[in-house]
């Protein structure tokens, strides 16, 4: 029965990956193409990564999106981890279903809805007590933050609802209070699980094009926004170029993310062994 | 004092994100719901009070439903709507199909192999989804790679229009959310017991009937977590059918889109909102809590 269903699956399989990696190869092989065309190949050049080097608005709008991307993540990891501990570890309390909504919710909203109702909310604030002054990094940046916590939060949750709760009860059993516990016990064991947190915040908040969009004011042009503008015209070398790099980057850091994980898995499989071998 | 702290730590952790959320995620949808029955008018912001103060006491309140009702009549807002439904569910069953193998042969590959085909499927999830949607417009164009590739190869004389059709909406979706659905479906299916199809094959069960009585049933909640993730997001779909779609392939994002920033009827925006909300996200948000688990994301 295996072979001709393996043979099925080893099909379809080499289908869906030459399907999710062609489009990006593609685009990886015509950034280096000399010619303005981008699918007429007309020999190899780097000349596009030039170009790049030397185009300020990209570049700026570059700079933009990564300071609201550090900002955002490091301000949905903070939120979004105090959510993710209230529901994984305080219980029932009044109120855990309205934020264990709020933080569920963000989820599954379409971007536009998101995208709109921050706007409208920044516009009623502006003109009720006069802030935010108009639409810009700021708006931005707590748009992103809104959505991203929730994402952190549900991570953090999950991480949190597997972790044996037995440590942290013996340490406060043993008189450490609560504060002391969370940052000597839980944090460290969870720290795999921030860091992942706020990758995916910063990825989230760096790659966002619709609710930027929305909340976005002259003058404060993110990436997206840039690229999104740039391509509504068609095919750019100079976005093969940065997309090439962006790809290059991103898989660096999963290869090295990868080794790592996998290191720290053989470290602690060897921990247990030695631990089970002093005791025997 | 002890018990104390404890009470106003445990206070102060729930109450900073609750009232974040509270102020940017609660309160604008009543902001939403305001506009959407306020009146149009010129100017910025360009709607009317919902309230005017004729004393301190004595206040007019003026409630249009005529959005909705536009909505309700213009066969634009319809048509959108149904579109959008059918595009995401034929892209959510497309997704499922090839998902399905994929997250199949990942699961029952060798432990090295899985590693490597799960960072290959993570890898585009973790790259600009701008970006991946922009690439295939140098795939599909007229002088693309398909039709560059068939040209030369003879296969056809004259370039095969693709891009700006509802195939390339299609395709740009379902390129983009498939990682969402193998996920889930590599999740359920790695769980799923082998012995199980072993002694349904010593029984004498045939392969495709031991799938759909064992397999289908037992990696239900991956199928139903997947699909959830790629049709939701997919209805509401703005970046694929802006930029792969034709003018006259009309999704509700999309509608939406234009209505605020094209047209500036926030009014009218913001009623379409508030049909997306009653429509599609409070259906889900029932459907979840009747099934007793929140969707697994990311």
């Amino acid at each position: 029965m295996g072979g001709r269903r393996s043979f099925f699956v080893v099909t379809m399989m080499a289908f869906g990956f030459a399907f999710l990696y062609v489009p990006i190869l593609s685009m990886i092989v015509y950034s280096f193409n000399e010619s303005r065309l981008v699918t007429v190949w007309a020999g190899f050049s780097t000349r596009w990564y030039a170009a790049l080097l030397h185009n300020e608005q990209l570049l700026d709008a570059a700079r933009l999106s990564l300071r609201i991307a550090v900002v955002n993540a490091t301000g949905a990891t903070l939120l979004g981890t105090l959510a993710g501990l209230a529901l994984a570890r305080f219980g029932q309390f009044r109120g855990r279903a309205l934020l264990s909504g709020m933080v569920t919710a963000p989820l599954v909203m379409p971007e536009v809805i998101t995208g709109l109702s921050l706007l409208l909310l920044f516009v009623a604030l502006e003109q009720m007590i006069g802030w935010p002054a108009g639409r810009g990094v700021t708006t931005i940046t707590i748009a992103h933050i809104t959505f991203s916590m929730a994402y952190v939060a549900v991570v953090m949750q999950s991480r949190l609802a597997v972790l044996d709760e037995s440590l942290e009860e013996a340490a406060m059993d043993l008189g450490a209070r609560p504060v002391k516990v969370f940052f000597l016990i839980t944090l460290p064991i969870v720290l795999p699980a921030v860091l992942a947190g706020w990758l995916l915040a910063f990825t989230l908040s760096w790659d966002d094009l619709v609710i930027s969009s929305f909340v976005a004011g002259p003058g404060s042009s993110t990436l997206p926004i840039v690229v999104f503008s740039k391509v509504r015209l068609g095919v750019s070398p100079e976005v093969n170029a940065l997309a090439t790099i962006l790809v290059l980057i991103v898989a660096l850091g999963i290869v090295v993310a990868g080794v790592y994980l996998q290191r720290q898995e053989r470290r602690r499989e060897r921990d247990v062994q030695q631990a089970l071998a002093a005791r025997g | 004092m002890r018990r104390w702290s404890l009470g106003a730590g445990r206070f102060a952790v729930t109450a900073v994100p609750a009232l974040w959320l509270l102020l940017f995620f609660a309160v604008p949808f009543l902001i939403v719901l305001k506009i959407s029955v306020s009146g149009m008018r010129l100017g910025m912001p360009p709607y009317e009070p919902l309230i005017t103060w004729a004393s301190s006491l004595v206040f007019e309140l003026r409630v249009h439903l005529d959005h909705y009702a536009f909505l309700w009549q213009d066969p634009l807002y319809r048509n959108a709507w149904l579109n959008s439904l059918q595009v995401a569910a034929v892209s959510t069953l497309l997704c499922l199909l090839l998902g399905y193998p994929l997250a199949w042969g990942i699961a029952r590959a060798t432990p090295a192999w899985r590693n490597l085909l799960l960072l290959l499927i993570m890898l585009p999830f973790w790259t600009s989804f701008l970006l991946r949607v922009y690439a295939w417009l140098g795939i599909l164009k007229n002088n693309g790679l398909i039709n560059n590739t068939l040209l030369a190869l003879g296969v056809i004389d004259r370039p095969i229009v693709m891009l700006q059709t509802d195939f390339a909406v299609y395709l740009g979706i379902v390129y983009s959310y498939l990682p969402f659905m193998v996920l889930p479906l590599y999740a359920a299916i790695e769980k799923l017991d082998q012995t199980l199809l072993e002694a349904a094959a010593d029984l004498g069960c045939r392969p495709f009937r031991a799938f759909l009585a064992v397999t289908l049933p037992l990696t239900w909640g991956g199928i139903v977590a997947g699909s959830l993730l790629v049709f939701i997001p997919a209805v509401g779909e703005f970046v694929i059918p802006a930029l792969l779609g034709g003018p006259d392939s009309l999704m509700i994002g999309r509608v939406l889109w234009e209505e605020f920033f094209n047209n500036r009827d926030w009014p009218v925006a913001s009623a379409v909102a508030i049909a997306m909300l009653l429509l599609l996200v409070l259906p889900i948000v029932v459907f979840q809590h009747v099934q007793g688990r929140t969707p697994v994301v990311r």
